[in-house]
This record gives structure tokens, C-alpha cells and sequence, in this order.
């Protein structure tokens, strides 16, 4: 078993830059044998974290994204209806009824949606649910079954058993409450919107053409534009998103220009309210600042 | 627990005491956690309290309250610091003196798994989630649905009250969102189920089976009046739509008197004292004068595109005194009722004897009102629950 610090190093080798909490959850993620739960505000990288932690034990990502209405046959399994239909009309007449059903109800007609794959899977493999907050309260019960027992019945086929323990990351924004059950089962991590130094890393790790200046430039905008009153805080994405297209204006100080940085604001800013708060008298206050410091 | 058992006894008991500080604070620890924080106390995640901490912050708290809270709590009780601020400042009473909230919410009926709600729904039932608040309530709660909420003033009925409040709020949403999945008819064919069948007529499908569409969730969007003549009621209609905005997966609050304010983000923190709290601040200026055709214009051009979506109720809890001009609050209604599927308009009055809906602004509102009711006791407000649950 990997220790924590490993993880650490292994997590900023695969180019995530992790907070150092986050290294101590996957540890204790093995070493528990929990899922995790990770919440935190839109754009702070909670899907990143999956990515990353399949990339750092280099096997598969398995990802489930749910919505409103989603069922055991999209999440769990499905019969192949067409292929059934087919094997029955092919073998009409030449086998009994009994037999017909043992072979139309065999593994060959199962499609295996990504629950099952997860668990079907002979190496491990890390099964992201994204957004469980957005799935129907009778999917998070039924997950709940499938995360203590790791097996599945099927009626037709009988018990599948896990063939190795998926290491699991359930994702949410926090816009429903997930129920206490499912909570205590998991290990729980909040993220947070990065900080001035762990963003500028992100930036230097992400884009490597960026110079050290500016990325500490936009991180520090970044973090002062978080603080103001938004309806939508621009997260570690848009950052990305606003640091390339300053690159492409070839800004190498934004203190300097101030009007670069607001022209390049549709990459920060997505609501109309934003956008009306945020003017280029505030951009130059905040860039002002800069040269402050 | 072989590893666990390692550990000297002392560390042991030093963390039990830590599991139920934490469960004191509202944390839902139970003995499966205890058992893990016992093993992480024998690996080499204990090697430095700090080390320890950022072990047994994920495995112990369940939401960001308790992300929180954490670190303080550990700091007292392991490090002995800040012991005394930290109580003080979480606001929480000591536990002798707290009824037991989790085990209440536990043994009552709105915790059961929504397929259980259905079963328990007889469909020649009138009035269920009636039935049922009073199944779980006694006799004493049973007075208190029929009392007038003016004259509940005694603090512990205050507080038998709001709770029944949530409740309702709770049940509603349970009938509200029920589902229906396979059906004799129904718009798609059910391939999973008919083929099933077919192999008893020899691969031949003779009895089909069809999906029906699952309804879709109702969007409730609630107003609340916040002005000086609602001010007795306003603090059980905050109560209640505190229930209802955790109970429902899509709701909406808002609360008005001479201007408009989206309450939803406050109401969505589920600490109810805080929520009330965080409520003041926003709707400053409460208790002061209305302004109902404004602040419904307000909501008609800023609000209602995205609250209105699909299916909406719109539910108004107000009294109808306007300050507005004459015939600004029909032109709004109207244009409210085009958005949305019905609005229903809760007056608190109705339950007073002899009243009539003569107020300006009532007598304009009302042609746009699919269902004009009182409001005035929780059992009025449990008696809309039947008229919220037809599709």
C-alpha cells in the first residue's frame, strides 16, 4: 500500500496538483476500504481528483454521470433486447422452452452498463459517480445496497459477485442533500477553491508555455475576484480558460494592462449579473493592486 | 479488531470520549466509524495529532457543517485549546438538556424510503399525510394543529409547532413526487418485461407490457409576504417553507414586502436557527409596508424565467393589502398565471371569522387564483396536501 506521502509525490507526477489533506483521504481511502464522498462549489476540481487518482494507480476510470431519472438499467445492467429477439426467432422449434430461456438469459445478452463494469472488472478500477446529488432519491438507496455488498442479483442469471473492489469517488455540488446513510458510508472531503500558491502551480503544471509572473498575476486576480460577490465564482477551469487567452493577447504583466485582462473576461465571468458587477473599474482596482505588492 | 487492540487503552478511551463530543456536536458517528478511527489510531496515521486530525476528519464528518466544526473540536478535546469558545461559539446547549433531535427524526414516519410512503397510501385515502401527522402525534399536537397560530406563544409549543411545520412539509413532498413505472398502457412498450412473458407462449409476444411516463417532480415556488400585517404569521410560514425547501428536490423561496428577495440559498442550509437567523438579515425591512404588484413585477422579469420552468406551483402566502396602484397587481397576476401550471394563494384572514376578500389587492388577485385557502393553523396547512397532489 502506498503511503501518503508517495501519494503526494505520485499526485503532482500525474500533474495534480493536491492540497496536502486530499493526499492524506486517498491514503485512508485503501486503507479503510471506503468510498469518498467529495463536495465543493462548481470548478474546484472534484472530477479531476478521479482522473487523477486512476492515473496515479494506472488502471481504468470508470465514470457513471447521473441525472435526474436514471435507473438501474442505464446504471447497472441491460438486456440485449434486439439479440434476444433474434436468438429466439433463429432456435424456434429446434429447442425447448426451458432451454430457449437458459440461453436467451445467458452473460452473452447482458450489456454491461458501468456499475456492473466496475465491479466485473478483473483489475480494479476507480468508479467515479458524478453529481449524485442530481440522481432520484430510489438510485441513491440502490447504490447504497450495491457499495455494502459489492454484488448484484440479477433474477435471470443469479448473483454476480465483485471480482475486485472498485475504488470509488461520488462527486456533488451540494444542490440536494444526499442522505445520511450513504454520508456515513463514505469518507467525506470538501474541496476548496485552491489558493494563491497551489493555483499558481496549476497554472505552471498546466501551461507550460505561461511565465512565472503572470501565473502568480492571474492567481492572485483570481483569488481577490472570488471574494467578491458573484453569482457564479469562476473556478480552476475558467482559470485555465482566462490564463490561455491572456497568453494569446501576449500579456506578459497585467498590471500593465488592465484592459487585457476585461477584454478576456467572457472566460471568467458566465452570468449576466457577473458580468454587470464586475467593470473595468473594478478590474483596474484589482490589477492596481499588483504592482502593490 | 485485532490491530485496534494494539492501541493502549488510554488512546482508546481518549477517543471514545472524542466519538461522543462529536456526536454531542451533531456529528453522525456510529460504531462502524468508531471501529475505523480505532484502527487509524493504530496505524501510522497516529504518529503526530496533526497527522491524526487530517485522518480522522474525513472519516467522521459527513457534510460541510461538520468540515467546519472539525478541527476546532479536536483541537479541544486532544489538544485541550479553545475549549470553552469552542461550545460557545457552536451554539449547541448541552446534551442533557436537548431532546434527542436524530432519534426523534428516526422513529417518526417521514424517514421511511418513498416506495414505503406509497404502500402505506390507500388510494381511497382523502386526506393521508393528515392521517398521518396525527398517527405520529399525539393528542396535545393534535390541539395544537387546530390552534390559531397567534395565539401559540408558549416557547416549548412554539417549538412542538414548527416541528410539525417541517413535517408537513416533509409529508407533502413524499405524495408530491411518488412515480408510477410499468403499466398496462402507456407510451412505450416495456421490452424487458414483455419479452419475459413471451417465453411462456413460445417466443410469441401475446401480452405486451408498457412503460408509462414517470411524472415529473413538481417545482413548487414559494412567496412569502413579509410585511407588518403578516408579522404573526411570517415566522411559521419561514418555518414551513425551511421544510419544504429541504424536502423538495426543485423549490424556490422568496420573500417580499416593499421589495423582492430570494430567500432559497438561505432556507437550503439545513441548521434551521441559523437559516432563520441568515433570513433576518436578508429580508431587512421586514414588517414594514407591502408592495405586491412590485415586487411581483420584479419576480415576473428577473426571476421568473428560471423559477418557472416546466411545472411550476406557485404558492403566495400573503394577506392582499397592496400599496401599489390600482390595477398593477391584476396585470402581474396575469401575467404570472401564463408562466406558470397554478398558483395557489394562502391568506391567513380566511381562518378569521367573517372575513370576506374585500381588500383591493385580494379582490384584483383573485380571478388568477386556482385555489384561494387559509392559512392560518397547521391544519390548514395539512389540508392542502390533498389539492397539491393532483397532477
Amino acid at each position: 500500500m502506498l503511503t501518503r506521502e508517495t501519494i503526494a509525490g505520485k499526485l503532482a507526477g500525474v500533474g495534480y496538483i493536491a492540497d496536502p489533506d486530499l493526499a492524506a483521504v486517498l491514503w485512508l481511502m485503501d486503507y479503510l476500504g471506503r468510498p469518498l464522498l467529495l463536495e465543493g462549489e462548481a470548478g474546484v476540481g472534484k472530477t479531476e481528483v478521479a482522473k487523477a487518482l486512476a492515473a496515479l494507480h494506472g488502471c481504468e476510470l470508470i465514470r457513471l454521470q447521473c441525472y435526474e431519472g436514471l435507473d438501474q438499467n442505464a446504471a447497472l445492467y441491460e438486456w440485449n433486447y434486439q439479440k434476444q429477439l433474434l436468438a429466439i426467432r433463429l432456435l424456434e422449434g429446434t429447442s425447448a422452452a426451458e432451454s430457449l430461456e437458459a440461453h436467451v438469459f445467458s452473460a452473452a445478452y447482458l450489456l454491461e452498463r458501468p456499475l456492473l463494469r466496475a465491479i466485473r472488472s478483473a483489475r480494479p478500477v476507480v468508479l467515479l459517480i458524478d453529481e449524485i446529488d442530481r440522481a432520484d432519491e430510489e438510485f441513491e438507496a440502490f447504490l447504497l445496497e450495491l457499495l455494502s455488498d459489492f454484488q448484484v442479483t440479477i433474477p435471470e442469471l443469479g448473483t454476480l459477485t465483485a471480482l475486485s473492489m472498485p475504488r470509488i469517488v461520488l462527486t456533488s455540488n451540494g444542490t440536494r442533500d444526499i442522505s445520511d446513510a450513504l454520508r456515513r458510508r463514505c469518507l467525506y472531503h470538501y474541496l476548496e477553491f485552491p489558493d494563491i500558491s497551489r493555483e499558481t502551480r496549476i497554472l505552471l503544471t498546466k501551461l507550460p508555455q505561461i511565465s512565472a509572473q503572470l501565473a502568480g498575476q492571474v492567481a492572485e486576480i483570481l483569488a481577490s475576484l472570488r471574494k467578491e460577490d458573484l453569482t457564479k465564482r469562476p473556478g480552476v477551469a475558467e482559470t485555465l480558460d482566462w490564463a490561455t487567452s491572456l497568453i494569446g493577447l501576449k500579456v506578459e504583466d497585467l498590471g500593465a494592462s488592465p484592459e487585457a485582462a476585461y477584454a478576456c473576461l467572457a472566460a471568467l465571468l458566465k452570468t449576466k449579473d457577473d458580468r454587470a458587477n464586475i467593470s473595468l473599474d473594478v478590474i483596474t482596482r484589482l490589477t492596481g493592486k499588483l504592482e502593490a505588492v | 479488531m485485532g490491530t485496534a487492540a494494539a492501541v493502549a487503552e488510554g488512546g482508546l478511551i481518549k477517543l471514545g470520549g472524542f466519538m461522543a463530543l462529536l456526536r454531542d456536536h451533531d456529528f453522525r458517528i456510529g460504531l462502524k466509524e468508531t471501529q475505523d478511527a480505532a484502527l487509524l489510531l493504530a496505524s501510522p496515521a497516529s504518529a503526530s495529532p496533526r497527522l491524526l486530525r487530517t485522518a480522522l476528519k474525513p472519516l467522521c464528518c459527513a457534510n460541510h457543517d461538520d468540515w467546519m466544526k472539525f478541527d476546532r473540536l479536536f483541537d479541544a478535546h486532544f489538544l485541550a485549546r479553545g475549549m470553552r469558545s469552542s461550545s460557545q461559539l457552536t451554539g449547541n446547549p448541552p446534551q442533557s438538556q436537548q431532546p434527542p433531535r436524530r432519534l426523534g427524526d428516526a422513529s417518526g414516519g417521514q424517514d421511511k424510503s418513498p416506495a414505503d410512503q406509497a404502500a402505506a397510501d390507500a388510494p381511497g385515502d382523502a386526506n393521508p399525510a393528515d392521517n398521518r401527522a396525527q398517527q405520529h402525534a399525539a393528542t396535545p399536537t393534535q390541539a395544537l394543529m387546530s390552534r390559531d397560530l397567534r395565539h401559540i406563544v408558549d416557547p416549548a409549543e412554539i417549538e412542538k409547532a414548527q416541528a410539525l411545520a417541517q413535517r408537513l412539509a416533509r409529508l407533502m413532498r413524499a405524495r408530491l413526487t411518488r412515480r408510477t413505472r410499468a403499466a398496462r398502457r402507456g407510451a412505450r412498450l416495456d421490452l424487458r418485461r414483455t419479452l419475459h412473458r413471451s417465453i411462456a407462449s413460445g417466443g410469441e409476444p401475446l401480452h405486451q407490457v408498457w412503460r408509462k411516463k414517470k411524472p415529473k417532480p413538481l417545482r413548487l415556488v414559494m412567496l412569502m409576504d413579509a410585511s407588518g400585517s403578516m408579522a404573526l404569521y411570517t415566522p411559521w410560514f419561514a418555518r414551513f417553507m425551511h421544510g419544504a425547501i429541504n424536502a423538495f428536490r426543485q423549490a424556490e423561496a422568496f420573500v417580499f414586502h416593499t421589495r423582492l428577495a430570494d430567500i432559497g440559498s438561505v432556507l437550503a442550509d439545513r441548521n434551521m436557527p441559523r437559516a432563520l437567523d441568515r433570513l433576518g438579515l436578508v429580508a431587512q425591512g421586514m414588517g414594514g409596508g407591502t408592495r405586491i404588484a412590485g415586487c411581483l413585477a420584479d419576480f415576473n422579469r428577473y426571476h421568473a424565467r428560471r423559477a418557472l420552468r416546466g411545472r411550476a406551483l406557485v404558492m403566495i402566502f400573503s394577506d392582499g393589502f397592496d400599496t401599489g396602484a390600482p390595477g398593477a397587481l391584476a396585470h402581474e397576476m396575469a401575467r404570472l398565471r401564463q408562466r406558470c401550471r397554478r398558483i395557489l394563494w394562502l391568506n391567513p384572514l380566511i381562518g378569521w371569522k367573517d372575513y370576506a376578500p374585500e381588500a383591493r389587492g385580494m379582490r384584483e388577485a383573485l380571478p388568477y387564483v386556482d385555489h384561494f385557502a387559509a392559512a392560518h393553523s397547521l391544519e390548514s396547512l395539512a389540508a392542502l396536501e390533498p389539492w397539491l397532489t393532483q397532477q
